[in-house]
């Protein structure tokens, strides 16, 4: 182990996790995020055409590869006129991604509240919206943590497929000093260090979201 | 205190019934479980629904806060809401009969994720618009009428069954409808809770409420309702006082059900 590369390089490698790994993600989940709510949503309308559109929505975003779908976007949309830069690019790969997956998710959640809550709720006199945002998501977000979660650490780990469109993030940051230094296994077990440095830091968020959201379900 | 005093519904002069429910039909595919039910509900008046299971009383208990579509028939409620089932109900036609009536569920249905208050304010404050402060100050007066006033910051899973079906009465009392409807109350609680829940329906009846109770507790029936109806197969069999239907009842098939409810073994 060469410990001075070790130290020189740690720097430059927290420094793509926190300008590219870390705001990659967070942008991509939370947009991601949006449009699971809203292709779930639309899975769950009773318009076949409006479910219709979400399922294969689902079906193509789950069906093919997200390495394919970041391809399609940064080095195929170019051939018909439409250039994206590598940060976009990025993020609506991986946001079309997380809704496609999350989308899912979501809809099984929703649909895991009984019943007798969508009736409750249209007895004090809810609409369908209003009863959705007060008693049914609220009880749907306690279900769908874990899954969500996952989704998320997946996420974090799947940025690193954005260094093959030109992004400057955490994996990139080591294949380039990994190719100047000629210490490849150095440099990438580094990177993989740092990758499950943060996911240990979201597992333990993930158990104190967990926890908030039980308090009010009998253990 | 009265439970009910600022939004007890007057007594009108006239005396037209406020509920009036004429050749309500309903089919799920090929199972007609309505087959044109007629029913009246006088002012203040309690009306026991039974029969055996599949009997349509539920269904016709659910149409009347719009949670079941009838094929046809109408319902009205006092004298400005006049709903025709044989046309499609509009979004506000369904919101205005959800106005005028609320619910007890079977299983209470309590909203889990918010405490007992904010079970009972959820309505008066989201829906209905009302200050906070007077949807809290009327939310406590009823729970501490029905003995909850130390629950109030409790979730629905820290009580028991009896207590969270009087946590169901009350967020339909804060509603301030014109008329209760309660689907099987007591059906689902242990038979020791039994009784704190009919004491509190059998107040209500003694304060002048106007309510539609489907329930299979027959001595109760027979003690607070002005009348029993009793269906079966989706029709009115029999219609009367309790003592006449539940005690001397003039259709063989209404002297079985008693029977069996009576002695079930």
């Amino acid at each position: 182990m060469d410990w001075e590369l070790i130290s020189s390089s740690l720097w430059p490698l927290l420094r793509g996790a926190l300008t590219g790994t870390i705001p990659l993600t967070l942008a991509s989940f939370a947009l991601g995020l949006a449009l699971a709510l809203v292709v779930a949503l639309m899975r769950l309308s009773r318009v076949s055409v409006v479910s219709g559109i979400a399922r294969v929505y689902v079906s193509v975003i789950r069906g093919t590869p997200l390495l394919v779908q970041l391809f399609v976007i940064f080095y195929g949309l170019p051939s018909v006129g439409v250039t994206i830069d590598p940060w976009p690019s990025a993020i609506i790969a991986f946001s079309a991604n997380v809704g496609g997956y999350a989308a899912e998710i979501i809809r099984a959640a929703i649909q895991s509240v009984p019943k007798g809550q969508w009736e409750a709720a249209h007895m004090i006199g809810m609409s369908n919206r209003l009863a959705l945002r007060r008693i049914i998501l609220p009880q749907a977000a306690r279900v769908s943590v874990p899954p969500l979660s996952n989704t998320f650490i997946s996420l974090v780990k799947d940025t690193s497929l954005a260094s093959l469109v030109l992004v400057t993030e955490l994996f990139r940051k080591a294949q380039e000093i990994a190719t100047a230094s000629g210490e490849f296994m150095t440099l990438y077990v580094e990177a993989a260090v740092i990758y499950w440095v943060i996911c240990l830091f979201l597992s333990s968020g993930q158990s104190v979201l967990e926890r908030r959201l039980d308090r009010y379900v009998a253990h | 205190m009265s439970l009910t005093d600022p939004t007890h519904p007057s007594v009108p002069a006239d005396g037209a019934p406020l509920l009036r429910v004429a050749g309500l039909r309903k089919s799920f595919g090929d199972n007609e479980v309505l087959k044109s039910i007629d029913l009246e509900v006088q002012r203040g008046q309690v009306v026991a629904l039974i029969g055996p299971s599949g009997s349509g009383k539920t269904t016709v208990l659910r149409s009347l806060n719009g949670l079941e579509t009838p094929d046809a028939g109408r319902v009205t409620v006092g004298t400005d809401l006049d709903l025709d089932f044989a046309k499609p109900l509009g979004r506000r036609q369904v919101g205005q009969l959800r106005d005028r009536s609320a619910m007890v569920f079977q299983h209470y249905n309590l909203f889990p994720h918010m405490t007992v208050l904010e079970n009972v304010i959820e309505g008066p404050l989201r829906v209905q618009k009302r200050r906070r402060a007077e949807a809290v100050a009327e939310a406590e007066r009823l729970l501490d009428r029905v003995g909850l006033a130390d629950k109030r910051d409790s979730y629905p899973f820290q009580l028991s069954g009896g207590q969270q079906q009087r946590v169901g009465i009350v967020r339909a009392l804060a509603l301030r409808p014109q008329v209760l409807l309660f689907d099987e109350p007591t059906s689902a609680l242990d038979p020791e809770l039994v009784g704190d829940v009919l004491t509190v329906i059998k107040e209500l009846s003694d304060e002048g409420w106007t309510m539609v109770i489907v329930t299979h507790e027959l001595a109760f029936a027979r003690e607070v309702a002005d009348e029993v109806v009793f269906m079966d197969q989706g029709v009115v069999v029999e219609r009367g006082a309790p003592a006449v239907v539940l005690g001397a009842p003039e259709q063989e098939r209404t002297r079985q059900f008693v029977r069996r409810l009576l002695h079930p073994f």
